[in-house]
């Protein structure tokens, strides 16, 4: 389609793009700014002088974090946290879609336990309840309580039965005539075929796990038990400069250290800005396969 | 006959092992805690546990129903969600559309992925940088300063506090919001903007006609799914972005549950709330899905 572009066609293209670009500069922003606070000295961050570019640039602050155990700590009970629950989540949602997405007929129970699982995704118990019967499974300060602490994730069960729907009858029953059960199906023919359903709820558990703090605040008895977003919760909620005075802000920054805090979150940032970009493609395809369906 | 009966039966009882931990899970961790809400109608005692506390009816509903703070977070609550429906559908369309009109594949990709950032980025992280941004002594005041401004300190304010938080959920959330809307713009038809501009069918018409007519059925869709989330404001955002200050416009049902009931260890009495808040939710979300599925053939499954 060849069409003649009029000076008024260009003015709106070029409004067009001027939009979209500040959009997407408004998404960087708020990472630009904690990073230049971080590269920044003391001195300047503390003084407000930081914007988006950093004053006095200096890497003090990362070598800063090279002695801070407690960080470390916090670090690794969250690799812990997401490695366990990537263990416990991909297999037990791919076994039980499997199953769930045949018909009626072919597995009767099929209706009533996905109602239940919807059921439960709409309705709870509340927190209060939810934090003492995690108590008294002694999941408390525990890695394994961490990982499984937000109950079954329906949402992802769901996208992977609708997933599952979705691929041809026609693979499984010729496995089925060579006399093939449905573990063999599932591992052999069913899973190779699912990899962007299985992208989308790996990604979306990982993100989940990582950037959850609640939970991780509630249930940890100790600051050597928190996974690193509480932790980093806890660095901000001494640090609220919003809420003080500058006389108040100064007493606290000599407690505390601002470019450390700034490092320390861009840091919490990185493993998942680094995974998301290459998951794309696949959460695309997964929520407008399993999610939206018509 | 009888062998592919056996093969029929073996294989039920494979399906049933698939299904097991998955129900397992959902049994202790969702369904046991459901039990908890008995909670909510006795005056319960740490000490005692569930099984010897004292029932006491709805003792509990009638106190929440006295007191002030309760019909101040609902209106908080339902507020907030009312702002955040809206415009969690209006400004993903918008930029759908926006970007749809971008004919170079590497500059639209590349949008596509900056503005998909900040929903990987959590509300501790966020909250605390939006925080500083809108703090005191923070760019934002600095620029407005240069206009001659007084410093205003943003999230203190209880006049600001609601706008702001519909404000910075939008902004976090409208691109990947964005998703489904322009998975939805690929599929209609070239032919059909083909035809309109023979037809003569300028760009604002060919977007009335035929680009808003086409991704319809997805918007109603997803207006109707939120409607069921109309008592979540957002815990993780407003926990980590308000303060006293702002208590009488910002606090919603779920942070006051948790002060109330884990900071002050009123558990029966947050206990009730929630469980307010649980039932009213559920029949708002089982409204809005079976609507979704009268008017919309829209089948959870």
């Amino acid at each position: 389609m060849v069409e003649k572009k009029t000076i008024g066609q260009k003015v709106v293209n070029g409004f067009i793009v001027l939009i979209l670009l500040i959009l997407a500069l408004s998404c960087l922003l708020p990472l630009l700014y904690n990073l230049a606070v971080s590269l920044s000295s003391k001195a300047a961050a503390e003084a407000g002088l930081v914007s988006f570019w950093p004053v006095d640039f200096t890497l003090a602050a990362y070598k800063e974090i090279m002695g801070d155990k407690s960080f470390f700590v916090s670090f690794w009970v969250s690799v812990k946290r997401v490695g366990l629950s990537l263990l416990i989540t991909l297999p037990v949602l791919t076994m039980a879609a499997y199953p769930l997405a045949k018909t009626k007929e072919e597995f009767r129970p099929r209706n009533v336990i996905l109602w239940l699982f919807v059921f439960c995704m709409m309705f709870s118990g509340g927190t209060i309840p939810w934090y003492m019967v995690m108590k008294q499974y002694h999941l408390l300060n525990s890695v394994f309580g961490l990982a499984i602490c937000g109950g079954i994730p329906v949402f992802n069960l769901i996208l992977t039965v609708n997933f599952f729907q979705g691929i041809p009858k026609e693979m499984e029953e010729a496995a089925m005539v060579d006399g093939a059960g449905p573990w063999h199906i599932l591992l052999r023919i069913i899973v190779p075929l699912s990899k962007p359903v299985l992208a989308t709820i790996a990604l979306f558990t990982i993100v989940g796990h990582w950037n959850e703090f609640f939970q991780g605040l509630v249930l940890s008895t100790g600051q050597e038990h928190y996974p690193l977003q509480t932790y980093i919760k806890q660095l901000i909620f001494q640090l609220d400069t919003s809420q003080m005075t500058a006389e108040q802000i100064k007493q606290a920054s000599m407690m505390s250290n601002t470019t450390l805090n700034a490092a320390k979150i861009f840091i919490s940032m990185v493993p998942v800005l680094c995974i998301y970009p290459f998951l794309q493609k696949y959460f695309v395809a997964g929520i407008t396969l399993g999610g939206v369906k018509e | 006959m009888k062998k592919s009966r056996n093969r029929t039966k073996s294989r039920t009882v494979s399906y049933w092992i698939m299904v097991l931990p998955a129900l397992v899970w959902m049994v202790a961790i969702n369904i046991v805690p459901m039990f908890g809400i008995v909670m909510a109608f006795q005056d319960f005692n740490p000490g005692k546990g569930i099984f010897g506390s004292e029932f006491v009816g709805l003792e509990n509903f009638e106190y929440m129903m006295q007191m002030k703070d309760v019909s101040q977070i609902f209106t908080n609550t339902i507020v907030i969600a009312v702002g955040k429906l809206i415009l969690n559908v209006l400004v993903p369309v918008c930029f759908a559309l926006l970007l749809n009109e971008i004919k170079n594949v590497v500059f639209k990709r590349c949008v596509q992925t900056v503005v998909y950032l900040p929903h990987f980025i959590s509300w501790v992280v966020m909250g605390g940088i939006l925080l500083d941004v809108f703090g005191l002594y923070g760019p934002i005041n600095g620029i407005l300063s240069n206009f001659g401004f007084e410093p205003i300190a943003f999230f203190r304010s209880s006049k600001l506090f609601r706008q702001l938080v519909i404000g910075t959920d939008v902004w976090k959330e409208f691109g990947f919001n964005a998703v489904v809307y322009l998975a939805a713009l690929t599929g209609i038809s070239p032919e059909l903007y083909e035809a309109a501009s023979i037809d003569g069918a300028g760009r604002w018409k060919r977007m009335w006609h035929i680009t808003l007519p086409g991704i319809k059925p997805v918007i109603v869709l997803m207006t109707i799914l939120a409607l069921g989330n109309i008592l979540n404001a957002g815990f993780d955002q407003i926990y980590n972005l308000y303060n006293q200050a702002v208590y009488s416009t910002g606090d919603i049902i779920d942070t006051w549950v948790y002060r109330v009931g884990l900071n002050d260890m009123q558990f029966s009495l947050a206990t009730a709330v929630g469980l307010l808040k649980s039932v009213v939710g559920f029949l708002m979300i089982s409204g809005s899905y079976l609507i979704a599925y009268k008017k919309a053939n829209y089948r959870i499954f």
